[in-house]
């Protein structure tokens, strides 16, 4: 099981069936290195899938088998969480997009596999907004982030409502109403998206995004977070996303058409290019090559490879690079230069650091 | 430093001297090496970086470099160690089913108490444990699903409080406090190593026996009150932390405990009279009416 790199998460989900000559201490290290990524889930069905489980020794075997046993009770709340917010806003007669997590659950997708989902995310049309959030409220979730600005953060500028929380079951609900934040250069449109959007069979009235949108959702929201510590995961749900759709060429052609409609071709790249290179994702030829031109220039480019190497690591730290910390800080303030024109971005950032250095610290 | 606590095997990081210096008296015992040992946890006990390591200082607990709580106090290291180990088993131990409850064991079979911290629980956990009964567990009852037995898992016992006073004057030179901690949110929090036969005999499982609710009540008598079978199940369902993840077969392994078990609530203000009332019970005694 020697590799050179370090990242035995990558490793382990590239790879599962080059852990099975691990030492009981390297076991121990995959362990780790996996539930820091949460990706134990995912190892564990691949692994199953595999017929390998047995062959694993029984000290780490236990934490996969664990691993599977939570992800497979979470897997049946989130149906239930799924059907009961249907019916919350059901008069509404709108449709309601899952997404991420949630949205691979319902359609019974390779990337729900092992896939532990905290949120529930969706997406509904903007005009809509406040009758869906209504709804919900009257449901039981209540809203999270109080502070005025936070709200108004939200509200105003981003593509989502503040977190609603249950107030019985403790579920999260995240309200989106488009792809990106609204202040974003050039934002896809999710009248688009929703246009597009697909029923799933055995869950009435709930939806999922096309095929093509999904995967380009899924890259967009890992290339433009502000912190990585799902990298890892998040791209290997692209990975299994791209596998499902393997040489469809209509869907090939769907992904690239998509990417130029929804402004998207630079974060189609990079998904690309880091699904690739993580886990040797068969990406067609001709897919690449008309891909490929989107990428940043020549030194811009070699930098962000640099970046995405080291952001989309498995997050312990015995699988770090060195300049991983500075890589993060980095991708962090892309993520808010993206998010904002500069000079929203400037305020932005200093009313948060403001905020952070007059909070009283909380008696534990 | 490596030890394992019953099924659970902890990598244990720091070089702060009073952890240091708790780790070998609380767990000299338990000490384990070699290539054969798997770590389930590595968790680590650490000064705060910058200003506060020196000013009013703080002490992090680390799961694999990620701090799940707010810092402590700089003295409170083996309380932090000590709950910080418990989140970590009530946490992610899913392949069984936790209750927070003592368990303790006699002949063979299992006396589960559950109940919420102030109860008077830990205290007649530790007088109970020096008078011929062996500690599984002084905080989580370990429940193994497929069999439904008790497994344990043996580590220091905590005492808050006037508490600590009580056991060291009840059980002599029988016990000594590898740590004493004060002024913690719970108060005064000390730890005491748990007895060598119940590290020795961490591999011995307990069939389901007893089940009791103890409470401390100033100036009662010691005494046994009915309880229904039914009543008892729900109470046990509240005091369990991860009933949900079981389902039905966390409903079966309770329900096959409550059958199996004498259930009563238990009231007492003297620990001499509560240990024999509980000898009692371990001859066979049965107080009152088994009420369904």
């Amino acid at each position: 099981m020697t590799d050179a790199d370090g990242d035995l998460a990558c490793l382990a989900l590239r790879e599962p069936q080059r852990l099975m000559s691990g030492t009981l201490s390297q076991w121990e290290s995959v362990i780790r290195q996996a539930a820091r990524a949460d990706v134990l889930g995912r190892l564990a069905v691949m692994l199953d899938s595999l017929g390998l489980t047995e062959a694993v020794p029984p000290a780490p075997r236990l934490h996969l088998t664990v691993a599977r046993q939570v992800v497979f009770a979470q897997h049946q709340e989130l149906r239930r969480e799924m059907t009961l917010i249907l019916a919350a806003v059901k008069d509404l007669d709108i449709p309601v997009v899952f997404l991420k997590g949630a949205a691979y659950v319902a359609a019974n997708l390779p990337a729900a596999r092992g896939r532990l989902c905290s949120d529930i995310d969706i997406l509904v049309p903007k005009l809509a907004l406040p009758e869906v959030e209504g709804r919900l409220m009257l449901h039981g979730w209540m809203s999270t982030h109080h502070d005025a600005y936070d709200q108004r953060y939200y509200r105003q500028w981003m593509h989502e409502l503040p977190p609603m929380q249950h107030v019985r079951r403790g579920t999260v609900i995240d309200v989106h109403h488009g792809l990106l934040p609204d202040t974003v250069r050039r934002p896809p449109n999710a009248a688009l998206l929703l246009a597009a959007a697909r029923a799933v069979p055995g869950l009435p009235g709930a939806q999922v995004l096309d095929a093509p949108d999904m995967v380009l959702h899924s890259m967009t929201h890992l290339f433009h977070n502000e912190e990585f510590s799902h990298g890892l995961r998040d791209l290997s749900d692209v990975d299994l996303l791209l596998r499902h759709h393997g040489d469809d060429l209509d869907f090939w052609a769907s992904l690239l058409r998509r990417a130029s409609t929804l402004h998207l071709q630079r974060n189609l790249y990079y998904g690309l290019f880091a699904v690739r290179e993580a886990f040797g994702t068969p990406v067609p030829a001709q897919v690449w090559a008309e891909a490929a031109p989107a990428a940043p220039p020549p030194v811009m480019r070699a930098l962000m490879q640099g970046l995405w190497r080291r952001g989309l690591r498995g997050p312990h730290a015995l699988a770090a690079l060195p300049w991983t910390s500075t890589a993060t800080l980095l991708l962090y303030l892309r993520a808010h230069w993206l998010r904002m024109p500069p000079l929203l971005l400037a305020r932005h950032l200093s009313i948060k650091a403001w905020k952070r250095a007059t909070v009283k610290p909380v008696a534990v | 430093m490596r030890i394992r606590t019953g099924p659970v095997g902890f990598c244990i990081r720091s070089v702060v001297p009073e952890v240091v210096r708790g780790l070998t008296a609380l767990y000299g015992d338990q000490t384990v090496e070699g290539p054969a040992q798997f770590a389930d946890f590595h968790i680590s006990i650490e000064s705060a970086r910058g200003l506060r390591r020196w000013v009013r200082p703080q002490l992090y607990f680390r799961i694999d470099g990620v701090s799940p709580f707010a810092p402590l106090p700089g003295n409170q290291g083996m309380p932090m160690l000590e709950w910080g180990m418990n989140w970590c088993i009530s946490g992610s131990c899913h392949q069984f089913l936790i209750l927070h409850a003592a368990v303790l064991e006699r002949n063979g079979l299992a006396l589960v108490m559950p109940a919420p911290s102030g109860s008077g629980k830990s205290t007649l956990c530790a007088a109970l444990l020096f008078n011929g009964w062996r500690l599984l567990s002084d905080e989580l009852a370990l429940i193994a699903t497929d069999t439904g037995h008790l497994v344990p898992l043996p580590r220091p016992v905590s005492l808050k409080n006037e508490s600590i006073n009580v056991i060291q004057r009840f059980a002599g030179d029988a016990v000594t406090f590898g740590s004493i901690v004060r002024d913690t949110v719970k108060g005064t929090v000390g730890h005491f190593a748990p007895p060598p036969d119940a590290v020795l005999r961490a591999g011995v499982r307990a069939a389901p026996g007893w089940v009791i609710f103890p409470r401390y009540v100033a100036n009662a008598s010691a005494e046994f009150a009915p309880l229904s079978r039914g009543r008892t199940l729900m109470r046990l369902i509240e005091n369990a932390f991860n009933y949900n993840l079981h389902r039905e077969a966390g409903f079966r392994v309770l329900a096959d405990l409550v059958e199996g078990s004498i259930c009563r609530e238990f009231s007492y203000s003297s620990l001499g009279e509560a240990v024999q009332l509980f000898d009692r019970l371990a001859d066979g005694h049965r107080p009152g009416e088994d009420t369904p």
